[in-house]
């Protein structure tokens, strides 16, 4: 199962702890994005794995081999950098070539695998082509032709899709997804937007301040987030403050006026979380006031005063007539739709 | 500015065109004055000079003849002379750019506060006059009482004393000290152009160190080295103060010649002769080289 492992790998800047034990496991084949906000050591670990820093801490393998001792020229791994770090003084075919060339593949094969790449990442016929004279989306192509065509045994793409523009972004996500699946690549993919994390991702580790927030598939991380950080960090979501009632039997969960029996296990002041999108308006629940309702085309995106404080819900515009603003309405949600953290942590 | 406002349509119009062809010059025209003052008019004056007749006892004569174009044609002298200038700014250029990229390079690789140390090391040089420089090297290696050659002797090393002064060899390695700045600094403002990634993406396609400056980094920096070798070699053709140290008047080249034909035989026309020479040779040799270079390094760095 473990292809790739990170066992509790650190990274030291002088006094400064960027990267402070990361251990993760990643199976063959497998899809897995490193996601956080700027600044969280991200890079830094994708890098440790690429050999272009030393872990000061903690041992990373491949296969059971211990990489560090390795020299990242012999780690044969595929790295896109966010900058693509195209040679600008070789063309398109002669950059894709670089890594053949440095593994003496002879010049008939280099010269076929090359083409095959190009024409893999939908560049054919631009072999000739100098970086300059490419556009972003080019680029990018080219230094993922050029990292894959050494057949690596990970792929580590930092950021690659953060210099081009939304449409852009969106169309290469999949083009990107289908081409991992069709190689069966290991990849690495490292991120600040969660929805291209959730959208490529077998796996995701959520990090933060150096630390490993949760791992976890993307439903999982959006469902059952682990801490807070997650689940503000993926999507929207509504943190609720809620008490035990100790006094009714069984006891009861509640958050001011709406309230269901309460989970074993559980005591004191608790925060409840739950997605916009979960919750409905009924007939019982928490009183709140819409204060704008906004068309967003698919769904509707309500901005309500609650008794509970401000609260967002998202609906699908399914064709039925929707509260206006001002209106008075109810909110409420299934148990099982949210999670619960008690002033201990996790729940 | 009011009084434009104040007018119709058409007379802003017609105030913008005569603005449009005459604001340029009106505003050009105090710079334009100093250049042409004290840049093309001593030029022209020089060129008219150096067709003019000099003789021992009378002096300049305004006369138009070719006397000191055919002298310096017919006369083999003016050829060595010429022909060692050049080789001398030449080899101070390969000197220069043998020594100087590289060190641009390991300067650039240093971390913060060691970079901009160094960076002062490097450039420092520039603040001190280039006639102490080189008379720096005259101290050390000057026949007997040279610093250097002193301490060799005494050791027992040499005999007598390395010869500097007086030597092509002396006049390129003093230059080269002097220009070495300027090429460190073309070449580290190439390297600054560098992606900081760039050679991580050639490690981890395979690259040795060696095969990453030679096949990425270098090309990258060529144009930088080539600029950085026009301004060496125009600057060391040009030179005067290093080859007048080191050579004195027993090696002579193009500067050191012309300043002796103006200041010390009075032949003003022949001197004028030999600086506009130098001049005409040195542009064309550099707009040459520079339009080479654009055209080799247009494709791919436009
Ligand atoms: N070479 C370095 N020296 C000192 N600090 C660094 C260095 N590289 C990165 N850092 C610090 O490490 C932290 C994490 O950086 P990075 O891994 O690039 O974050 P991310 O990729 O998640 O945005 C940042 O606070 C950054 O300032
Ligand atoms: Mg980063």
């Amino acid at each position: 199962m473990s292809f790739l492992e990170l066992d509790r790998v650190a990274k030291q800047f002088g006094p400064q702890t960027v990267v402070d034990d990361f251990s993760l496991t990643v199976g063959k084949g497998e899809f897995v994005s490193f996601l956080g906000p700027s600044g969280c050591g991200k890079t830094t670990t994708l890098q440790m794995i690429a050999g272009f820093l030393d872990p000061s801490r903690g041992a990373i393998r491949l296969e059971g081999r211990d990489l560090t001792a390795m020299q990242p020229a012999k780690r044969g791994l595929g790295v896109v950098f966010q900058s693509y770090a195209l040679f600008p003084h070789m063309t398109a075919a002669e950059n894709v070539a670089f890594g053949l060339e440095m593994r003496r593949v002879p010049r008939a094969e280099c010269r076929e695998r090359v083409r095959a790449a190009l024409e893999m990442v939908g560049l054919a016929g631009y072999e000739e082509r100098y970086p300059r004279r490419m556009s972003g989306g080019q680029q990018q192509r080219v230094a993922l032709a050029r990292a894959l065509v050494i057949r690596p045994s990970v792929l580590l793409l930092d950021e690659p899709l953060s210099n081009l523009d939304a449409k852009l972004r969106e169309d290469m996500q999949i083009e990107l997804r289908q081409i991992q699946r069709n190689l069966g690549t290991t990849t690495i993919l490292v991120t600040h937007d969660q929805n291209e994390a959730m959208s490529l991702s077998d796996r995701i580790v959520v990090m933060n301040q150096g630390c490993i927030e949760q791992i976890g598939t993307p439903q999982e991380t959006y469902e059952r987030p682990a801490s807070a950080f997650v689940s503000q960090f993926l999507g929207k979501t509504n943190d609720l403050a809620a008490t035990i009632d100790l006094s009714a039997t069984p006891r009861r969960l509640a958050a001011g006026s709406w309230s269901v029996p309460a989970p074993a296990g559980i005591a004191g002041p608790v925060t409840v979380s739950i997605r916009p999108e979960r919750i409905g308006f009924g007939d019982a629940g928490i009183a709140a006031k819409i204060v704008t309702r906004i068309f967003q085309g698919n769904h509707w995106l309500f901005q309500c005063e609650s008794e509970c404080g401000p609260v967002i819900v998202i609906r699908q515009n399914d064709g039925q007539p929707q509260p206006a603003e001002g209106e008075a309405v109810r909110l409420a949600w299934r148990p099982e739709d949210m999670s619960l953290r008690g002033a201990g942590g996790v729940a | 500015m009011s009084a434009a406002v104040d007018t119709a349509p058409a007379n802003i119009a017609a105030t913008a065109d005569t603005r449009d062809g005459r604001a340029p010059w009106a505003l050009t025209a105090p710079a334009l004055m100093l250049f042409v003052g004290v840049l093309v008019i001593p030029l022209a004056m020089t060129v008219m000079l150096s067709f003019h007749d000099w003789g021992q006892y009378k002096g300049i004569e305004p006369v138009f003849i070719l006397k000191n174009w055919r002298e310096i044609a017919t006369d083999p002298y003016y050829a060595e002379m010429f022909w060692r200038t050049f080789r001398i700014a030449l080899l101070t250029t390969l000197i220069t750019a043998m020594f100087g990229a590289p060190e641009a390079y390991i300067l650039n690789r240093m971390s913060g506060r060691w970079k901009s140390f160094f960076l002062l090391v490097i450039l420092g040089p520039l603040l001190i006059s280039v006639v102490a420089r080189t008379l720096g090297w005259a101290l050390l290696f000057g026949g007997n009482n040279g610093l250097v050659n002193k301490l060799l002797m005494s050791l027992g090393l040499i005999g007598s004393p390395l010869p500097f002064m007086f030597t092509e060899t002396g006049m390129v390695i003093a230059l080269a000290h002097v220009m070495m700045p300027f090429m460190v600094l073309s070449v580290w403002t190439a390297l600054q152009r560098l992606d900081p990634q760039i050679e991580n993406a050639a490690l981890s396609l395979g690259a040795g160190s060696f095969t990453i400056i030679r096949r990425i980094v270098l090309p990258q920096i060529m144009p930088g080295v080539l600029s950085g070798a026009i301004i060496v070699f125009s600057l060391s053709a040009s030179a005067f103060a290093t080859p007048a140290i080191i050579g004195g008047r027993r090696l002579k080249v193009a500067a050191t010649l012309a300043y002796d034909e103006f200041l010390n035989t009075l032949d003003w026309p022949l001197g004028a002769a030999v600086a506009v020479l130098l001049l005409v040779a040195l542009v064309l040799i550099v707009v040459g080289s520079n339009a080479l270079i654009e055209r080799r390094y247009a494709e791919v760095f436009r």
